[in-house]
């Protein structure tokens, strides 16, 4: 019946030439908004699970039919305090379906959920309150409670607030703070159902669904707008894509702040109604993954690079004959394993040794990972090692990337099953149109462009033009035999050196990122005559190997500064340089001289954004002295930094780090001349 | 002054009862060591009481006492109205009082999950015949104390170290660890012997919130034993103040801390 009502399910789409947004305008059976969605899952899947979370070391499970109860509940609740058509409601805390349930309820109201990410600090928090008037805020816990009370003098628009945790909320001023089961309760009591009905109906295609704030690498976040339209279309044509389906499984665990939470948890699992799956805590995600083992996996390329650190290390650890077979079978794996994952004609003797592979290793260490089940894997937002790809895809692990943006509703471009490469991000996702402009920067429309920035109609002019084209700020080009899309860097960071060569440091800093050891790199270089690099060890790696060499260090920023590290460092910059000397176009961009940073790059610092993504401007502002270093050729550079801690008190570090020089190939000057 | 059954509200919003515990004229002596002189305070219910003071001032020993593990050969402690008799430590644990040790005190081979149940020993009655078979009652009783358990290890945020052995723990979180332990045993008093000692600050902000929030949810009246002044002053109800066996001073944190011999004792003085 789902399948029957959505026009576009047979539409062949050939990646660039795109659909027309009139074709697939029209909604089918009023499946207009998430409610409506949640209702007629209530009716096709009504006694399969929704959602699930570890508590109290068991996982307990909520229908579909008890979620839309549990969801109504709260929606007449939030009536009760009075919640208006077009409010806004602050939606924080780590992910449990209670909090999701909000969203939806808050969508019922026909109000605006607004998730906010739940490390951000009081001022964050106060700033995005703030820009959207949030009349009220659905809190997790105390923690978050408090935050918004710290600002809360200003705050004039906020209302009531709610909490779900009641633990060491029962001394606070209960006068404009209510407990989700409480008003769930009250809800049940006192609510009107008609008039919740009235406001559900009233929701259309073009309602708002969400609005998220961008992560705000450059400036102050914007509230991004996405209407019913972008969600359930993105949704629906991502989940046919992939063949999700009612019985999926998916575990939520990345900020619910972040569009792709919003469409795995939301839009997918509405769409195609499958299960959410919610960890006990942030520190038993890996433990509740192997419990749960997804069949639909997403993770950013960090979680995969770390896993993939630990497996490495416990090898090392491992005893002989273990060490043989991991390493016998992995050799085995990555000749054939993808081979056969795409279907390629792979011999009797291969396919065997593959299967005795995967009943000693693949079949286990997939088991430890919580990989076992997953069907469709994806992974987004960095470029991920090509080693550390193919690791997984060796090992029979259907991991493909896609390439997206809040401002698209996640989805631009994703790997069809059997075209995974590491270096594309793949074709246009059904319904996206791409066109690349002469500057290289990639553009694209699709259902799932967003309305508008809240309140920012000078940025929305300045992203979207008249025809719906949004700019990705990503320079790029589409391969021209295969269509898929590669993506260079930021178009903004993409600069000119002095001598006229391109600057692409996100490029340099990727393959830098590629060596176990570094967990970050910061490239600079552009409008100069040469490249230099911040690095960050990983500390498991980089600690771990110090372990076994008898390494003694007291403290992250002296492991750092030891030689050795410096040394292992220098030769992986070296192998990079080789490795960039490669490309033409962008062999200028070699590192002449590194230094390995005393602290590791944190958002609590203003470094990187809460999606860890390296806020290039401030780093090279804070670090200013050490960069002037790097270039006028000292031995060695004392700096001091102001650090926060977690708890938001500043403090800060000394340390004198050295500078090192790394070899460079020469760049002929034949190949310029070539060209 | 107040009396023995009076209660009143602390300036957070905490009703503190009446007496709960009462120490009079405590003397405790080693041979010829006197660990306690003639020390008398009470303890009331619902408060968070500290016990402070130089090293070797009696702080353990005191609390020995209160936990029925050393006799006084003077004075008597009076427990809910009436003067305790001499018990053993299951008697003890039996009346309400659990605590943590100094130095930590847990099954080093054993999950935390185990080491936890411990803590329920006093809540099981079935016999040890029924729980090897696991059988009829004994399964009912071990999943009703596993939920009470499973709901302290959410309270002090140990769900991911559920499953691992007590050994391989660090040490901040043993400590927590052996204040789940304490906790199962829903205790009316819970006695901490140094909780804090030798964690870094941001360990021992999280211990102190774990120590107010047991204070607050489960309603426990807490006696402390700790070095770190800050953590006493910012936590504690009420301080008693020890030095050489002897008490120098008692009150609130504001009376003890403007107390001339609390502080020659904890500054010192010339000698002049």
């Amino acid at each position: 019946m789902k399948r029957e009502s959505n026009p576009v399910e047979h539409v062949e789409n050939d990646g660039l030439g795109g659909i027309a947004l009139s074709d697939v305008s029209t909604p089918g059976s009023g499946l207009v908004s998430v409610p409506a969605l949640l209702a007629r899952n209530v009716r096709e899947f009504g006694a399969s699970a929704a959602y699930r979370e570890k508590e109290f070391g068991i996982w307990q499970a909520w229908t579909w039919a008890e979620a839309a109860d549990e969801i109504e509940a709260l929606a007449l609740g939030l009536m009760t305090l009075g919640i208006n058509p077009g409010d806004h409601v602050a939606i924080v805390g780590r992910n449990r379906p209670h909090l999701y349930w909000s969203m939806v309820a808050v969508q019922m109201t026909g109000a605006v959920p607004v998730p906010i990410y739940q490390d951000a600090v009081g001022e964050e928090i106060a700033y995005v309150l703030d820009h959207c008037k949030a009349r009220f805020i659905i809190a997790g816990d105390q923690e978050q409670v408090d935050k918004v009370l710290e600002v809360g003098d200003r705050l004039q628009g906020l209302d009531h607030m709610v909490y779900l945790d009641a633990r060491g909320m029962r001394k606070y001023d209960h006068a404009k703070l209510t407990q989700y089961q409480v008003l769930q309760d009250k809800g049940r009591k006192e609510g009107d159902k008609a008039a919740l009905k009235a406001r559900t109906d009233a929701l259309t295609y073009d309602s708002t669904c969400v609005m998220l704030y961008t992560s705000g690498t450059t400036g102050k976040p914007k509230g991004v707008v996405l209407s019913n339209r972008n969600i359930i279309e993105t949704s629906k044509n991502s989940a046919d894509f992939d063949g999700l389906r009612a019985g999926d499984e998916v575990l939520a665990y990345l900020p619910m702040a972040w569009v792709g939470d919003f469409i795995f948890s939301i839009g997918q699992a509405y769409w195609a109604g499958f299960c959410v799956n919610c960890p006990e805590s942030a520190e038993t995600v890996m433990h509740d993954l192997r419990e749960i083992g997804p069949t639909y996996y997403f993770a950013p390329p960090r979680v995969f690079e770390t896993q993939l650190t630990n497996v490495m290390i416990r090898m090392e650890d491992a005893g002989r004959v273990k060490r043989w077979l991991f390493n016998t079978f992995m050799e085995h794996a990555k000749k054939v394993g993808p081979q056969l994952l795409d279907g390629k004609p792979v011999s009797a003797m291969g396919r065997f040794k593959y299967w005795l592979g995967n009943l000693f290793v693949y079949g286990p260490l997939k088991n430890t990972l919580g990989f076992s089940r997953v069907r469709v894997g994806y992974t987004a937002g960095e470029a991920i090692g090509p080693e550390i790809f193919d690791f997984y895809r060796a090992m029979g692990i259907n991991l493909k990337q896609l390439y997206g943006q809040t401002e698209a509703s996640v989805f631009i471009t994703q790997q069809k099953d059997n075209e995974v490469r590491p270096d594309t991000v793949g074709t246009p996702t059904p319904g996206v149109e791409l066109k690349i402009a002469d500057n290289g920067e990639v553009f694209y429309r699709s259902p799932g462009v967003f309305v508008e920035y809240y309140n920012n109609a000078e940025s929305t002019a300045g992203t979207k033009d008249s025809e719906g084209w949004v700019a990705t700020g990503d320079a790029g080009f589409l391969e021209p035999d295969t269509g898929h899309l590669r993506i260079i860097d930021r178009a903004k960071d993409v600069g000119k050196m002095a001598d006229g060569s391109l600057f692409a440091p996100k490029y340099v800093e990727n393959k830098l990122k590629f060596f176990p050891n570094i967990l970050e790199a910061v490239v600079f270089g552009n409008a100069r005559d040469r490249c230099v690099a911040f690095i960050n060890i990983d500390l498991t790696a980089v600690g771990n190997w110090a372990e076994r060499n008898n390494i003694a260090y007291a403290s992250y920023q002296e492991l750092s500064q030891h030689p050795q590290v410096l040394e292992t460092i220098r030769s992986h910059v070296e192998e990079v340089n080789r490795s960039v000397a490669e490309d033409e176009m962008l062999s200028g961009c070699q590192v002449h001289r590194f230094l390995v940073l005393h602290k590791e790059l944190d958002a609590d610092d203003g470094e990187m954004t809460r999606t860890r993504k390296v806020r290039r401007r401030i780093v090279e502002e804070k670090f200013d002295d050490l960069i002037t270093g790097l270039y006028d050729g000292a031995a060695q550079v004392s700096t001091e930094t102001e650090v926060t801690y977690e708890d938001g008190r500043k403090g800060s570090i000394k340390a004198t780090l050295k500078l090192m020089d790394a070899a460079t190939v020469p760049v002929g000057t034949m190949k310029v001349a070539a060209e | 002054m107040l009396d023995q059954t009076d209660s009143y509200v602390t300036a957070d919003g905490r009703t503190i009862g009446g007496v709960m515990m009462e120490m009079k004229n405590i003397t405790l002596r080693f041979g010829g060591v006197v660990a306690i002189k003639d020390i008398s305070f009470d303890i009331r219910e619902g408060e968070i009481r500290a016990i402070i003071g130089p090293n070797g001032a009696g702080k353990s020993s005191m609390l020995n006492v209160i936990s029925g593990f050393y006799r006084p050969q003077e004075g008597e402690v009076w427990f809910r109205g009436k003067p305790r008799p001499q018990m053993k430590p299951y008697q003890v644990a039996q009346q309400g009082i659990a605590r943590t040790f100094q130095n930590i005190a847990l099954f080093e081979g054993m999950t935390v999950l185990d080491n936890v149940m411990t803590g329920r020993l006093n809540h099981m009655k079935t016999g040890m015949l029924g729980q090897a078979l696991w059988w009829g009652k004994a399964e009912r009783e071990e999943s009703e104390n596993r939920e009470a358990v499973e709901r302290i290890i959410d309270f002090l945020e140990i769900q991911s170290i559920r499953k691992t052995p007590v050994g391989r723990l660090p040490y901040g979180l043993k400590k927590r660890v052996e204040l789940a332990r304490a906790l199962a045993a829903e205790p009316k008093l819970l006695l901490l012997d140094e909780p804090m000692a030798g964690m870094n600050v941001e360990e021992k902000e999280d211990m102190s919130r774990f120590i107010l929030d047991v204070n607050d949810e489960f309603g426990t009246t807490i006696a402390l034993i700790e070095h770190d002044m800050g953590v006493v002053m910012d936590l504690s109800d009420r301080v008693v103040v020890m030095d050489y066996g002897k008490k120098i001073g008692d009150g609130t944190p504001d009376e003890v801390r403007s107390n001339q011999q609390v502080i020659d004792a904890y500054l010192g003085v010339s000698h002049d």
